[in-house]
């Protein structure tokens, strides 16, 4: 006993049943080995429609030019920018659970990190397309980097934040990848080592990169992993910070505040936290990974998710009182008049943001709710939908009346071919994760096995012993 | 590139691998290395490794970055192209912290992930000898390295005696080349004809 890390009985345990090593491989690797099932095909075909419809949408739009949306004179930014800050949203969560919480040392993220950061690597990659396709002539977004060029050099505007969200984006995504793959090699090694099949034996043999399972190169995976957490730490606070930058340092009413940096962060981890549930509701059912992502880590989710939740209500209140208090008449307005005043031509936006995101996750408080996969999952869907009409109010009900009232009569709603881009973008996402879920595992093996011996159902009995000893006792015997 | 004659024991209990691991070391034999599926903390000091540089290398790549964008961004703005933005200073620090930020993690953590590779040899179309396929799935499995003077039967019955539930001898290539794990490699020796 003394090898194993002590942990009390107060904690209900992270795998439930009758685990041993070999058993933990069986599960996980199960689903990637067997043949993909009639639902995984069903979705997977819906996900590439989307996907089709999406590259339709965005032809068009490379073809024809932005007239394709209707962005106008004043809403300059509508759905694309709105979806863009969605999409990095969402991919916050993943990174908040695979490098925050690892500093933090909770346990519990072994059995969702797997699936939380390739969602991250999705939404990342969904999100860049807006930006990069807002562009409009999407064939020069190159310019965008700081290459010796021909015309001058002309540089790019290391002072924009514009710019500073370019790097932000690239360098989270690549961080984000380098971080997931380096912890995925060891499950591969797995694949690889159980494959029967030829193709398995080439693809796995490839994608392990020759991994032995050598105690030094588990040394150096330790310290690589938690550098890259203390690295993807601080970036993952940075990145929505960039983001809502590029709102803050604006003047425009409605974007001009101090608060946005906190507010945005804690917005993206409460809707990353969301669409996280949303997948492993669906994945630990279909897969049959109960046992490993249980109703304990559903409920620590969701306490996650009515925290956020209420920093979110809280910066809400915040920014509507500063609006006020500033006594800046343009500021003001915005809120009055753009957001609070539901007679206003975008007013119903900013009550079914208030209602998602501020009310229904206090639902959260009852410990009945947080451990009902129905309400959760429900929940999980109104808070993205409500996250998502967080950042079309902030961004469009600031825009649509400027400082010209004669530019004011144009009411701003999306083409079928701005809908359909960001319909394409789900596409993409779930296609990629359909893939992922089935050609890679989607619960971190190896950091499961690591755990079970102190966080396992069948092992936590044996602890019992060391329970009943005294401390003195204890640090004594397991003192080398 | 050299094949080997190594015993091999495989554990299945990691608190039997410790005390093994201590054993193998005071009896005098050399532990190659020992393969496990997860990351077993304290078994690198029980084998006597020293401690890795890797975060003394990532926190070098970082300082890197950090130079790089200041120095880049300070050449561009001071000297190469001024741009008089509302009077403002050419110099202006303040704006440029977020992208030396990112250029820092950037460049740590693809140097670190890159030196990584490197010192463990990993990387795509890396093939490698390996002991025990279940070394990756449940066994704990160490590999004596055998010489000239080792006696092959008192090391198989020394690692049975401490735990060891399979022991085998094998003769393995130690370092990698290029290969994949579907096709069959003909190294160059036959096993037969290498060290005993």
């Amino acid at each position: 006993m003394a090898l194993l890390k002590y942990e009390s009985q107060v904690r209900p345990p992270l795998v439930v049943g009758d685990k041993d090593y070999h058993q933990v491989t069986e599960d996980i690797c199960r689903p990637v080995e067997a043949r993909p099932s009639t639902l995984w095909w069903i979705g997977f075909i819906i996900s590439v429609l989307m996907l089709l419809f999406g590259v339709v949408s965005v032809t068009r739009e490379v073809w024809f030019g932005t007239g394709q949306w209707n962005l106008n004179k004043t809403v300059g930014w509508g759905w694309d920018i709105t979806n863009f800050v969605w999409w990095v949203g969402i991919g916050h969560a993943g990174t908040l659970i695979s490098a925050i919480l690892l500093l933090f040392r909770q346990g519990w993220r072994t059995g969702v990190n797997r699936a939380a950061e390739a969602m991250t690597i999705f939404a990342v990659m969904c999100a860049g397309q807006f930006p990069i396709f807002h562009m409009g002539r999407v064939w020069n977004a190159f310019f965008t980097l700081p290459y010796p060029n021909t015309r001058g050099p002309l540089w790019v505007n290391f002072n924009s934040p514009l710019l500073w969200d370019v790097f932000a984006i690239s360098t989270y995504f690549t961080v984000s990848l380098l971080f997931w793959y380096a912890g995925l090699l060891p499950d591969l090694a797995t694949l690889r080592d159980r494959a029967k099949e030829k193709w398995r034996k080439m693809f796995y043999g490839i994608t392990a990169f020759g991994w032995t399972g050598s105690t030094k190169h588990w040394q150096r995976h330790e310290a690589l992993s938690l550098v890259l957490a203390g690295l993807a730490t601080p970036l993952v606070l940075s990145v929505h910070t960039i983001v809502s930058f590029d709102f803050a340092t604006s003047v425009i009413p409605g974007w001009h505040t101090t608060i946005f940096p906190p507010y945005f962060v804690a917005g993206a981890i409460f809707s990353g936290f969301a669409m996280v549930q949303t997948l492993l509701l669906v994945t630990r059912k279909v897969l049959n990974l109960q046992q490993y992502i249980t109703i304990e880590h559903i409920e620590v989710m969701n306490k996650v998710i009515v925290l956020t939740g209420s920093i979110v209500g809280i910066a809400y209140l915040t920014e509507l009182f500063m609006a006020w208090y500033s006594g800046v008449k343009y500021e003001w307005f915005a809120f009055e008049q753009n957001r609070v005043n539901l007679s206003s031509p975008y007013g119903w936006s900013y009550y079914i943001m208030m209602g998602c995101n501020v009310l229904s996750p206090q639902i959260f408080w009852f410990r009945k709710m947080r451990r009902n996969l129905y309400v959760t999952f429900f929940m999980s869907i109104l808070v993205n939908i409500g996250m998502w009409f967080e950042r079309f109010v902030i961004i469009v009900t600031s825009l649509y009346r400027d400082y010209l009232p004669s530019s004011w009569s144009t009411y701003y709603s999306p083409t079928i071919w701005e809908v359909g881009f960001y319909i394409g973008t789900f596409g993409l996402f779930f296609t990629c994760y359909f893939l992922f879920a089935k050609f890679f595992p989607v619960i971190a093996a190896a950091e499961i096995k690591h755990i079970l011996k102190k966080s396992g159902d069948n092992y936590k009995e044996q602890m019992t012993v060391v329970e009943e000893e005294s401390v003195d006792q204890f640090v004594h015997d397991t003192a080398h | 590139m050299a094949i080997k004659k190594f015993v091999v024991g495989c554990f299945d209990d990691e608190q039997v691998l410790f005390p093994a691991v201590k054993n193998v070391r005071k009896a005098g034999y050399r532990i190659h290395d020992v393969y496990t599926p997860m990351p077993i903390h304290g078994l690198d000091a029980a084998m006597g490794l020293r401690d890795t540089s890797l975060h003394t290398a990532g926190f070098i790549y970082g300082i890197a970055g950090t130079t790089t964008a200041f120095s880049f961004i300070t050449w561009v703005f001071t000297t190469d192209w001024p741009m008089n933005i509302g009077g403002k200073p050419f110099f202006s620090l303040p704006a440029w912290i977020p992208i030396m930020f990112e250029l820092t993690v950037l460049f740590s953590a693809v140097g670190m992930v890159l030196t990584f590779c490197y010192l463990c040899q990993l990387a795509p179309f890396v093939k490698k000898d390996h002991f025990h396929l279940r070394a990756t799935d449940d066994l704990f499995v160490m590999a004596i390295e055998c010489t000239d003077k080792t006696n092959e039967t008192e090391v198989s019955q020394f690692l049975s005696n401490i735990g060891a539930i399979d022991v085998t001898t094998q003769y393995k290539e130690t370092g990698w080349w290029l290969g994949r794990y579907d096709k069959e490699t003909q190294l160059f020796g036959k096993p037969t004809e290498a060290v005993s």
